[in-house]
């Protein structure tokens, strides 16, 4: 047994204002098994935007919560998330990455399947029981629930899960806030960065909704904006970080970057400041001064437990991530815009994202260096055996450089590992 | 570093040696990590792109998101970031062996030439290996006697950066 195989997974001591974290949670195979039977196969977890299936017949194929899934649109409009096996066999149906398909023909045997997974026909039918094609059990099998709210589309592998919109809780307000950016509707922009990092699933939560690591970890970037010409207006980097309940967590603020959103850097030109007032003057009028001000001004880092990030920022973007391992994650991430963006508008929200975000970006990769070296640090784990999440704690509200937004994904996480409400002393 | 070519050379008359000279002294100069000697290789309009590998290759970064699409100003920010220590995620300096091979001339006229080479780096860090392949493709343009990149697009042939994990270094 580890010396710290009994610890705790997470330490919280009110009274003096500490919040700690085994560092065994974020190397040992066990929590990592228990990680995907208590998480990954019981909370909502997000599969994809209604824009990546435009028309009837659209596919996406996609590991989410380690389960290989076919997201679909059938002919009727229905979108729907298949298991991506094979009731025969088990062989992936579907090895396209995406498409248009009226129906999906495993290549093994040759059974075919409908744009609802229903097999339609199989050679040598006539060697099957009569009533083989009726049987449930011949069908592609449907996730057991799919849910969407504003276009982002969730799965859930439990059947008993609450409904999405009770799931996201507050964070839906939120996601409202992003959301109504655009008044026809977000859409992805074509093309998914797909990277990796060696490092745990869990660092990468904490690192998304960070406030604290800009100036030491993001020296070049910043150096770079200050550099440049118009790129920064002379707004201050301030703002909250909040539990939202349920382990979601935000931290919102103002900062000196140009926001397609709404916030205005000289860098876009008079034609540019134009196209952003009037943006800002038809959300004052569709929502009001407070709102229209909180959409064009406030950046926000949004968590929704447990793995998904909404990046309300200097651009907009969806990530999400996946353990491999415990020390290995896969991410997939995307940029969204409002689909009635100008096309001058769309390059400053790309350029913007490139800048700063994504794995040849000039923030993200030292982002990736910094878990990299946290996971290579946790060798260390047997004798140095906590993290420490306490910043912010004592404070009646938290800014946007402390943790509070993280000390709300541990207790989620906590609790879900443990079964039990009370984190302090309990042990998965 | 400059390549030397045919006195009096214009983009029409570049052969394939000539080209090939030029891309094994831009890989030596990644490798040695002599960036800002690499950066003036390129044209003042150059650009240097590498789209993601779900969307077709010719694709346009104005309406795509890629990995990187640098204008000349941005690339510029790259090298000049990439050689401070506070460019964590290269510092200490990753090693790198850029491999450049099956060079084509595509098409030439006066102005450019249009180039097509197969690549392979390998790029070793800490604990952790990395290869990086594809297709790179070249405009390349010849001014005050050297060979100038107009733009650089690298063609990944994996799909995504799962075993790369990140591009924190020039391809």
């Amino acid at each position: 047994m580890k010396p710290n195989g009994n610890d705790p997974l997470v330490m919280i001591d009110n009274d003096r204002h500490l919040f700690k974290v085994s560092r065994n949670n974020f190397t040992d195979p066990d929590v990592f098994v228990k990680e995907r039977e208590r998480i990954f196969s019981t909370c909502w977890l997000y599969l994809g935007h209604e824009s990546e299936l435009k028309k009837p017949g659209d596919f996406v194929t996609r590991v989410v919560g380690g389960r290989s899934i076919l997201f679909n649109k059938d002919r009727q409009g229905n979108i729907r998330a298949l298991f991506n096996s094979c009731p025969h066999r088990g062989s992936q149906v579907c090895r396209e990455r995406k498409g248009n398909a009226k129906s999906f023909q495993c290549f093994y045997h040759g059974w075919v399947f409908g744009q609802d997974g229903a097999l339609r026909n199989q050679p040598g039918e006539e060697s099957y029981g009569h009533d083989f094609k009726n049987d449930p059990d011949s069908n592609m099998r449907q996730v057991p629930r799919l849910e969407s709210y504003r276009g982002l589309y969730f799965l859930c592998y439990d059947p008993e899960a609450i409904p999405l919109v009770d799931y996201l809780g507050n964070a839906k307000e939120y996601l409202d806030v992003i959301f109504d950016q655009s008044v026809d509707g977000m859409e992805i922009i074509g093309g998914t960065q797909e990277y990796a990092m060696n490092a745990n699933w869990k660092l990468l939560v904490e690192n998304s909704i960070d406030g604290y690591h800009a100036t030491s970890t993001h020296a070049t970037y910043l150096d770079y904006l200050k550099s440049m010409e118009g790129g920064l207006t002379d707004v201050a980097l301030r703002g909250v970080g909040k539990d939202l309940g349920k382990g979601h967590g935000v931290i919102e603020y103002t900062a000196p970057w140009g926001r397609p959103a709404g916030q205005w850097v000289s860098l876009w030109g008079e034609e540019g400041k134009q196209e952003i007032d009037a943006l800002n003057a038809r959300n004052e009028k569709l929502y009001g001064k407070e709102k229209a001000d909180r959409i064009a001004y406030k950046n926000r880092n949004l968590l929704i437990f447990p793995n998904l990030i909404i990046n309300d920022i200097m651009s907009l973007t969806i990530r999400t991530f996946f353990p491999q391992s415990p020390n290995l994650l896969h991410v997939n991430a995307w940029a969204a815009g409002p689909q009635e963006e100008s096309a001058a508008a769309r390059k400053f929200r790309l350029s913007n994202f490139l800048e700063f975000l994504g794995p040849g970006g000039f923030a993200t990769p030292d982002d990736i260096e910094a878990l990299e070296h946290c996971q290579l640090g946790y060798r260390n784990s047997e004798d140095v055996r906590w993290n420490d999440i306490s910043k912010g704690m004592g404070l009646e509200q938290p800014a946007m450089d402390d943790e509070a937004q993280m000390r709300a994904f541990w207790r989620e996480w906590s609790r879900r590992l443990t079964g039990s409400e009370e984190t302090q002393g309990e042990r998965a | 570093m400059s390549v030397t070519i045919k006195k009096g050379s214009a983009a029409g008359t570049l052969t394939r040696p000539e080209v090939e000279d030029f891309l094994y002294a831009e890989a030596e100069l990644l490798d040695e990590w002599r960036l800002p000697e690499w950066l003036d290789l390129f044209t003042d309009d150059a650009t240097y792109q590498i789209p993601p590998t779900d969307i077709p290759a010719d694709a346009s970064p104005e309406n795509n998101l890629f990995y990187i699409a640098d204008d000349r100003y941005r690339l510029g920010e790259r090298v000049k970031r990439l050689m401070k220590r506070t460019a964590h995620a290269e510092y200490p300096h990753s090693k790198t062996r850029h491999q450049v091979s099956n060079v084509r001339i595509l098409s030439q006229d006066a102005d450019q030439v249009e180039v097509a080479c197969n690549f392979f780096t390998f790029r070793t860090k800490d604990d952790f290996n990395n290869i990086f392949f594809g297709k790179l493709l070249y405009l390349l343009t010849v001014s005050d006697g050297t060979i100038r990149i107009r733009s650089k697009r690298v063609v990944l042939d994996t799909n995504g950066l799962r075993n790369q994990g990140r591009i924190s270094i020039i391809l």
